[in-house]
């Protein structure tokens, strides 16, 4: 037996480092962080895991090719600083990353280690480098290309616009972020609640681009305040359209329009850009059931459940029409919603919303489901069970069944083309759209998708930007 | 920053009127469109309808009813400060055409949404007939700009204190049994809108309304503002704010409207109790 696999045989048999948590009972009535952190002796000790693969299939799992075992080797070294500036060149958005990616189907899902025992949990590492940067590091910002003189327009400050607006300024552009809401973030700050994503966190990633000479223009439509023709009059010679999918999509069953029911982009950016979960101390209001069902099994089901939970209610029921292995939501995001009391009806669909004299929600009937052929997305295709009707009763429901195309900006450009569920038309290859000098990446490209998918779809926009601007379309 | 350059208070200072530094916003606006204002960090995200802007001297005006803890915070607002955010122009513009005749059906702060529309129905060549009211002559407002902006100018007061004794609907109605109209257009509180497009129902002539119910982003992503339209949901952010209606539920509208009354008692008193200690001090 050589000394290597000796080695590989200790490292597997040390057990994951176990990130530390808010305990259930307590995080479910705050809006605090749940996870709260590896130390330095727990990133160390967690790194030394790492088998350093020749051929590592993390860095093939990750959208974006973030060097992972090297950037691990690095915190293993307890070289803190270099660790994240080697993220960096990969990755604009790894405070983020660290927290919300889906590591268990990219990275952490291709780690040798996953085939006998647990992977090396990359996402914490990557997490912990960057937090350590942002409570200890120097601020020292990666260097940046000579200028190119050229100028470059993002549209959307989200996942997929920030990338853009990192690579392409420490390419030598000049990058102007045109965003909609009055803050910048898209997604990550509307959409994915404080306790999985301090909004303090997205402000620094967004100040470290900011820091590297990206302009960030609020309130500003694109579409409305300004058109995309206009902004190439401005003098912009490229323009990546990054604006999410964001047009809410309900069951489309009666009783829908009773107060008491919103969608979950409704609810969750009072909660999370409004801040309303401090009502009345800021000025946006949030409903407040006691009796909650939100209808849904991705993220954002749990994302709302949770808030709910957290705005006091005292019984929180996912309704979910398929069963829990079909569930779209990240494992750890289930896992804490379970571990913090919201029970999971599965199988059952909504039938119609009840509602009393005043219009307000009061209940809904639901049916039970069962799984039948698979469909197109290759699912079970689950359908009704004739006569299983029954009520149950609920004072708010929070309807996160996924979104479709915003028409705002697509509307307002006739040149753009779409498919026919309203998303852009653009070569996968490259980002670029059928408008000369647009590309677009994101969910307003693939629909619903991942904050890293996002991120994957700028980083190739951009480099396709990159060429365009340096050798033409 | 959104400067505010220019300030009025009317009727009995329960309306104020805004003139706000926003040129790029002033520049692309039309009539019918609205924007999102929002006072400080804190602040809520509130829709307004434009009252009339100036592109030239990168302006827009808005005109609002103080009747919340928001709308409270705004009219504190004193000019040379101004809004930290304001998002626009949203919404579809009215669309203006030559039809023939046009009557402007407005009621209390809604005549501030329903002037530029008059006035560029005028401007497209049709014969405007406007009706404006209040519940008395002290709250009417914009008397003299509708007067401007229309052909014939009509006004009603609740109580009688002004112009015609009664309801802007009896006006309509008068207009309607003596002549051909080839279009209505009304803007005010929901139950005038709602009666004056079960009258116009009755004679047939088509009606536009113009609607604010509450909404977060403006853009069309919250779902918050929907309304029934013709049996179908819509959205009033995107694909109104302005509706055919005959087609719209006004009832549901209404009750959609009280989604956050209780919220707003709470948040606006606790507003009034601060303001008097503040000026107690």
């Amino acid at each position: 037996m050589s000394v290597e696999t000796t080695a590989k045989e200790k490292k597997q048999k040390k057990s994951r480092v176990q990130m530390p948590e808010q305990e259930p009972k307590v995080r479910a009535r705050n809006f605090f962080e749940v996870p709260t952190g590896y130390t330095a002796e727990m990133s160390k000790e967690e790194a030394s895991r790492c088998l350093q693969c020749k051929n590592p299939g993390c860095v093939e799992g990750c959208p974006v090719g973030v060097d992972i075992p090297g950037f691990i080797k690095l915190i293993h070294d307890g070289d803190f600083t270099k660790a994240i500036r080697h993220i960096w060149t990969m990755n604009s958005l790894p405070a983020v990353c660290g927290r919300v990616c889906p590591q268990e189907s990219q990275c952490e899902g291709k780690c040798i280690l996953a085939k006998k025992g647990e992977p090396v949990a990359i996402g914490n590492l990557e997490r912990f480098a960057a937090d350590w940067e942002r409570a200890n590091g120097t601020g020292a910002l990666p260097p940046k290309a000579a200028p190119t003189g050229k100028k470059v327009a993002v549209v959307g400050a989200g996942p997929a616009g920030l990338t853009v607006a990192g690579d392409l300024i420490q390419k030598g552009h000049e990058v102007t972020v045109f965003e909609a809401f009055h803050k910048p973030g898209g997604v990550l700050l509307y959409g994915i609640p404080e306790f999985r994503l301090p909004k303090e966190i997205v402000a620094q990633e967004v100040n470290f681009l900011e820091r590297l000479g990206v302009r960030v223009e609020c309130n500003s439509v694109v579409g409305r305040t300004v058109t995309l023709d206009e902004l190439f009059e401005q003098g912009y010679q490229a323009i990546f359209l990054g604006v999410g999918a964001g047009l809410p999509k309900f069951m489309n069953i009666p009783g829908e329009n009773l107060v008491g029911i919103l969608s979950a982009n409704e609810y969750l950016t009072r909660a999370n850009l409004m801040k309303a979960y401090l009502f009345p101390k800021v000025d946006t209001p949030i409903p407040r059931g006691k009796d909650v069902v939100v209808l849904g099994g991705g993220n954002v089901a749990m994302d709302s459940a949770r808030t709910a939970l957290r705005l006091g209610a005292d019984r929180v029921r996912l309704v979910y029409r398929r069963s829990r292995e079909e569930m779209p939501a990240r494992a750890a995001e289930a896992h804490h919603a379970e571990e913090e009391g919201i029970e999971f009806f599965l199988l059952t669909n909504p039938v119609r919303y009840i509602g009393n004299e005043k219009g307000r929600l009061v209940g809904m009937e639901c049916i039970k489901m069962e799984l039948g052929e698979p469909d197109a997305s290759g699912r079970r295709r689950p359908v009704a069970v004739k006569g299983s009707e029954f009520k149950i009763d609920c004072d708010l429901c929070i309807v996160a069944v996924g979104t479709g195309a915003n028409p705002l900006l697509t509307s307002s450009t006739p040149d753009l083309k779409l498919n026919k569920w309203g998303y852009i038309d653009t070569e996968p290859a490259s980002g670029k759209t059928m408008k000369k000098g647009v590309w677009a990446g994101g969910d307003i490209v693939t629909g619903s998708a991942t904050v890293i998918l996002a991120m994957g779809a700028g980083r190739i926009a951009a480099n396709s930007m990159h060429a365009y601007l340096m050798r033409g379309w | 920053m959104f400067k505010i350059v220019k300030r009025e208070e009317m009727s009995q200072g329960t309306v104020v009127l805004n003139e706000i530094e926003a040129p790029l916003i002033a520049k692309k606006a039309k009539p019918g469109q609205f924007v999102i204002l929002k006072a400080n960090e804190n602040g809520e995200r509130i829709p307004l309808t434009m009252a009339y802007t100036d592109p030239e001297r990168g302006i827009i005006a808005v005109i609002y009813q103080v009747v919340g803890k928001s709308t409270a915070l705004f009219k504190t607002l004193n000019v040379g400060e101004g809004y930290q955010d304001v998002i626009g122009p949203l919404g579809k513009p009215t669309h203006i055409e030559k039809l023939g005749k046009v009557v402007c059906v407005g009621g209390g702060t809604g005549v501030a949404v329903l002037h530029p529309i008059t006035r560029a129905m005028k401007q497209a060549g049709n014969h405007v007939i406007a009706i404006i009211g209040a519940r008395t002559k002290d709250l009417l407002i914009l008397e003299e700009f509708m007067k401007s902006a229309s052909h014939e100018l009509h006004i009603c007061t609740d109580d009688g204190s002004y112009g015609r004794h009664g309801f802007v609907t009896h006006a309509l109605k008068d207009i309607l049994d003596k002549e051909k109209v080839d279009l209505v257009v009304a803007i005010g509180p929901v139950p005038m809108m709602k009666f004056v497009s079960k009258l116009t129902k009755e004679y047939n002539v088509p009606t536009l309304v113009s609607l604010n119910p509450i909404m977060v982003d403006g853009t069309g992503m919250c779902g918050g503002c929907r309304v029934s339209v013709g049996g179908k949901n819509q959205f009033a952010c995107v694909d109104g704010p302005e509706f055919d209606g005959h087609q719209v539920d006004f009832d549901e509208l209404m009750m959609r409207l009280q989604a956050y009354c209780e919220e707003e008692k709470m948040c606006h008193n606790e507003f009034c109790m601060l303001e008097e200690s503040w000026h107690k001090k």
